[in-house]
């Protein structure tokens, strides 16, 4: 009586193995890293960039403890902070600002437990330090931008058909045009159908006004644009001020989430995130003895020496300071193709922008032209294509010397200096590393205590029994720990507090257990009949009292947000993992110790 | 060890009047804090910008109190934190400067007479975030009632579903009702352990009500009535409750003690949530369940499959 079958054994055995496996790595500490990514696809992070590094690196004799690719990131693991800092300097210099060279720690476990994809948990903002920022879209600016645009458009096609109008007013939210005779009404409301098919229109025969609104679908791609594009931006932002691991992510309709592990400076940081960059077309000075003057030093009156950009690695090119067109001008930028299938950029300008752009194309026919992005007061090239032909219509297309990557990046760069909607910070977190690292302590500590409390109590209390209660408890951390390694779960300070609660809440099942089994063996069942008796009638209550526990817990984790998510996350699988262990775990010792064969007394 | 053992069951439902009036007193007290004095929300809830800072040498509140006023409208709290040195500076948004300026200003403030001052942590939260936070909660507290009520009501009886509920409440009550009465500061992290609480206690309303039905289906008690009945079954788990509660409370109790501050009013909403929890599992979950009218007949008559046999 009271044996488990061999494979219930091998259960047990095999899912505590895994999970001091997956538990090990927590262990092991961290490593100084210095880690390089790229944001722009024209500008990968390969194996020839990381035997570039690796070559430099050999030059200045310095030891790197290990250089790897991962994902779209290389890291170099190091020995000590000192060599951290010297090769991110190093390595800065050797690929240039285009890179992003960042500080990060990395997880110190041995090769074979990052190959087993151990890693260990994920820290919280609350644990390691860092900022958070809740940022939001203000959508009303999005909406208002775009219909400012299509009164722009729809002036123009009237001017261009031909079509006589009476007013055309913008209101909060649509477009009221005025005609003068039906006819004319008519003539509009088909041109807007061809040509501006975004737009729902609303006629009104008897007064001839003509109202154009945006569709929901339009709304909807706006509003979606609008976040998209905000979150690039921040991308570039952030990607400036070095930080290893950021997470920008949409949350919610329009919000966005910014979280900066390991960020001290966060003054900073909010500084960077709340820039705005612009977009300045300018004309190019390809004189050949205007540039050679410009790149001994000596640059002409009214012209800036600029770099631009390029797979190929950056160029020096010769721009006027005088602007054209600003990205106020421009209303979109998207990569696509053009009519002989190579990749291009075709850009939206406005109605003030088209005009002006006809002219300067008009009058350039054969020169270059330069997008500059201005960023903290720094112009940066972004392309500069050949005008070959005058443009009007507003509708402009960049192509020639780029592949597909490289299109995308562009049309990135021009929509980050064209304006979007205005953000707005709503939440701000900010953690000191030195409360991280005392959060941490504190957590763990109290966890610490309130569990070695427990142990004592329950090993005098329950005897032999108390004492496999503590063992299932401990396999409960043991599993719980692992469980939030593998699932790379953010750990934060409830989170720990959730640990300590769950073993708090875990003993029950056991205590259950114990209280079954002792009440048994008193009504006189004789002890191998108690044990059985005890489990299969406390298991009902386990069952019920945890499924009401994890109701409660499931209702956090889909309604909380911030703290009490990372509480939820870690009560939920607790409750799991603690179910395993009390029932599953506990009676498998129970049977090693007891099972088959014949006992007089039980320790209970 | 043995510390529990009662040779006869304690006559708990002959005591529902004494027990049920004092319930209803705290109960009644608790709102009444809870209407007077109200919730002390903490910026989470009510918008605004927390700033925790570190001296290096012992703080003068009075002096950071004009520090900040400078540079602050409305009205900022200062107050410290645990110890002397540890300074929590509660501000008020500001419509013509964004957190992230008020913060760097009131720092910029405490550094102005040299001192030397850390930035532990700055929380800011917009109005808007406060009022949603506020709603889900409240939504979150909704599905918690829900849920538990069905699954209850699904696996006993609705009567059960009922009395469990209203139990487990009137701990809710009165953990909110505490901390209106001493003011201290509801967080989001409180509103987890409230929630936490209320799926516990639950657990301690089903153990005894799991006992209940076993009594009712045991042979041995046919006869007998419903109120010995209940109070054989709480005697009988009357050891188990003391001590799964006494365990969790001594895993609460080393965070109330070791965790800091960040974890004090949580562990303290836990700390009232178990020992009410005893009290109301025991003392009104059961006498609501008699006075709801339970008989055998609520249980026996739906046989239900042997689920509890298969391990």
């Amino acid at each position: 009586m009271n044996r488990y079958p061999l494979w219930k054994y091998l259960v047990i055995a095999v899912t505590l193995l895994l999970s001091a496996v997956y538990t090990l790595p927590n262990f092991y500490g961290e490593t100084p890293a210095v880690q390089v990514s790229s944001t722009r696809q024209a500008l990968p992070v390969d194996t020839n960039l990381m035997q570039r590094i690796e070559k430099r690196l050999a030059n200045e004799k310095i030891q790197a403890n290990g250089i790897f690719l991962d994902g779209n990131s290389l890291k170099i693991r190091l020995n000590d902070t000192d060599t951290q800092i010297k090769v991110r300097d190093l390595v800065q210099q050797e690929i240039g600002d285009n890179y992003i060279v960042a500080l990060n720690l990395l997880a110190a476990s041995p090769t074979w437990l990052t190959q087993l994809k151990a890693h260990p948990m994920f820290l919280g903002l609350d644990l390691r330090g860092g900022v958070h920022f809740l940022l939001e879209v203000d959508m009303n600016a999005a909406v208002d931008k775009t219909l400012e645009r299509y009164a722009g458009d729809v002036r123009r096609e009237l001017r261009a058909q031909k079509i006589r109008y009476g007013s055309l007013k913008r209101h909060r939210d649509n477009i009221e045009i005025s005609m003068r005779d039906e006819a004319e009404l008519q003539k509009v409301e088909a041109l807007v159908r061809d040509k501006l098919p975004n737009l729902s229109l609303k006629a009104d025969e008897s007064s001839r006004i003509l109202r154009l609104s945006l569709t929901e679908a339009e709304m909807i791609k706006i509003q979606g644009d609008a976040i998209r594009q905000n979150i690039t931006t921040l991308h570039n932002r952030v990607n400036e001020l070095g930080v290893a691991e950021p997470v920008i992510q949409q949350s919610g309709a329009n919000r966005i989430v910014v979280q900066l592990p390991g960020v001290q400076d966060t003054a900073k940081a909010k500084d960077i995130l709340g820039r705005t960059a612009t977009l300045e077309v300018r004309m190019v000075e390809d004189e050949p003895s205007k540039l050679a003057e410009a790149l001994s030093g000596v640059i002409p009156a009214g012209y800036e020496l600029l770099d631009e950009l390029s797979a190929q690695g950056s160029q020096k090119i010769l721009v006027k300071r005088e602007v054209e067109l600003t990205g106020d001008n421009i209303n979109d930028a998207q990569p696509g193709f053009d009519e002989n299938g190579t990749a291009a950029v075709h850009i939206n300008l406005d109605s003030t922008g088209a005009s002006i752009f006809r002219q300067v194309t008009a009058d350039n026919i054969g020169k270059r032209m330069a997008m500059v992005l201005i960023e903290k007061g720094k112009g940066e090239v972004v392309t500069a294509p050949v005008i070959r032909s005058e443009i009007g219509g507003g509708r402009v297309q960049i192509s020639g010397s780029m592949n597909a990557a490289e299109a995308s990046d562009i049309a990135l760069l021009l929509r980050a200096g064209s304006l979007a909607a205005p953000m707005n910070i709503i939440e701000e977190r900010t953690v000191g590393p030195s409360l991280g690292k005392e959060n941490i302590e504190k957590g763990f500590n109290s966890t610490l205590y309130g569990f070695a409390a427990v142990a004592l109590f329950m090993a005098i209390y329950y005897r032999v029994f108390g004492v496999i209660s503590v063992i299932a408890l401990a396999c409960n951390v043991l599993m719980l720990v692992a469980l939030l390694s593998m699932l790379q779960a953010t750990l934060t300070l409830p989170g720990i507090a959730a640990i300590a609660l769950t073993l708090g809440m875990a003993i029950d099942a056991n205590v259950l257990i114990n209280e079954r089994v002792r009440e048994e063996v008193q009504n006189g069942v004789p002890p191998q009949s108690a044990i059985k008796a005890g489990y299969e009638h406390a298991w009902a209550t386990i069952l019920d009292s945890n499924i009401t526990t994890l109701i409660a817990g499931l209702a956090l984790l889909i309604f909380g947000s911030g703290p009490v998510r990372g509480f939820a996350v870690v009560h939920c699988l607790g409750i799991l993992t603690s179910v395993f262990s009390a029932v599953l775990v506990s009676r498998g010792i129970v049977n090693l110790v007891y099972g088959g064969r014949r006992i007089n007394k039980l320790s209970v | 060890m043995e510390l529990f053992s009662f040779k006869k069951d304690i006559p708990f439902m002959s005591y529902g009047k004494l027990t049920t009036a004092i319930s209803l007193l705290t109960f009644v007290l608790a709102v009444v804090f809870l209407l007077w004095k109200g919730l002390n929300l903490s910026v989470e809830f009510t918008g605004g910008t927390v700033m925790e800072v570190q001296y290096q040498q012992a703080a003068n509140l009075e002096t950071i109190r004009e520090q900040v006023a400078k540079v602050s409208q409305g009205e900022p709290t200062v107050q410290s934190l645990g110890t002397t040195r540890d300074v929590l500076i509660r501000l008020q948004n500001q419509n013509d400067k964004s957190s992230a300026q008020l913060s760097n200003e009131v720092l910029a403030a405490l550094k102005a007479n040299g001192s030397q001052v850390e930035l532990r942590k700055v929380e800011f939260v917009g109005p808007q975030v406060g009022e949603e936070l506020l709603t889900h909660g409240l939504t979150a507290l909704s599905l918690v009632i829900v849920g538990i009520m069905a699954y209850l009501a699904m696996r006993f009886e609705w009567r059960f579903a009922v009395s469990a509920i209203i139990a487990n409440l009137h701990d809710v009550i009165i953990i909110l009702g505490c901390f209106a009465a001493f003011q201290w500061e509801f967080s989001l992290t409180v509103l987890a352990a409230v929630l936490a609480v209320l799926g516990y206690s639950v657990n301690e309303s089903v153990v005894v009500f799991d006992r209940i039905r076993e009594n009712f289906r045991k042979p041995s008690m046919r006869g007998r009535s419903v109120a010995e009945i209940i109070d054989n079954a709480i005697t009988a788990t009357m050891s188990r409750t003391i001590i799964t509660h006494g365990s969790t409370e001594m895993m609460v109790l080393a965070m109330l003690l070791f965790g800091g501050p960040s974890l004090h009013y949580f562990a303290l909403a836990l700390t009232i949530g178990i020992v009410f929890g005893i009290y109301s599992s025991v003392l009104v979950a059961s006498p609501l369940l008699m006075f709801l009218g339970v008989s055998r007949e609520n249980l026996i008559k739906q046989p239900k499959p042997k689920e509890e046999a298969v391990v």
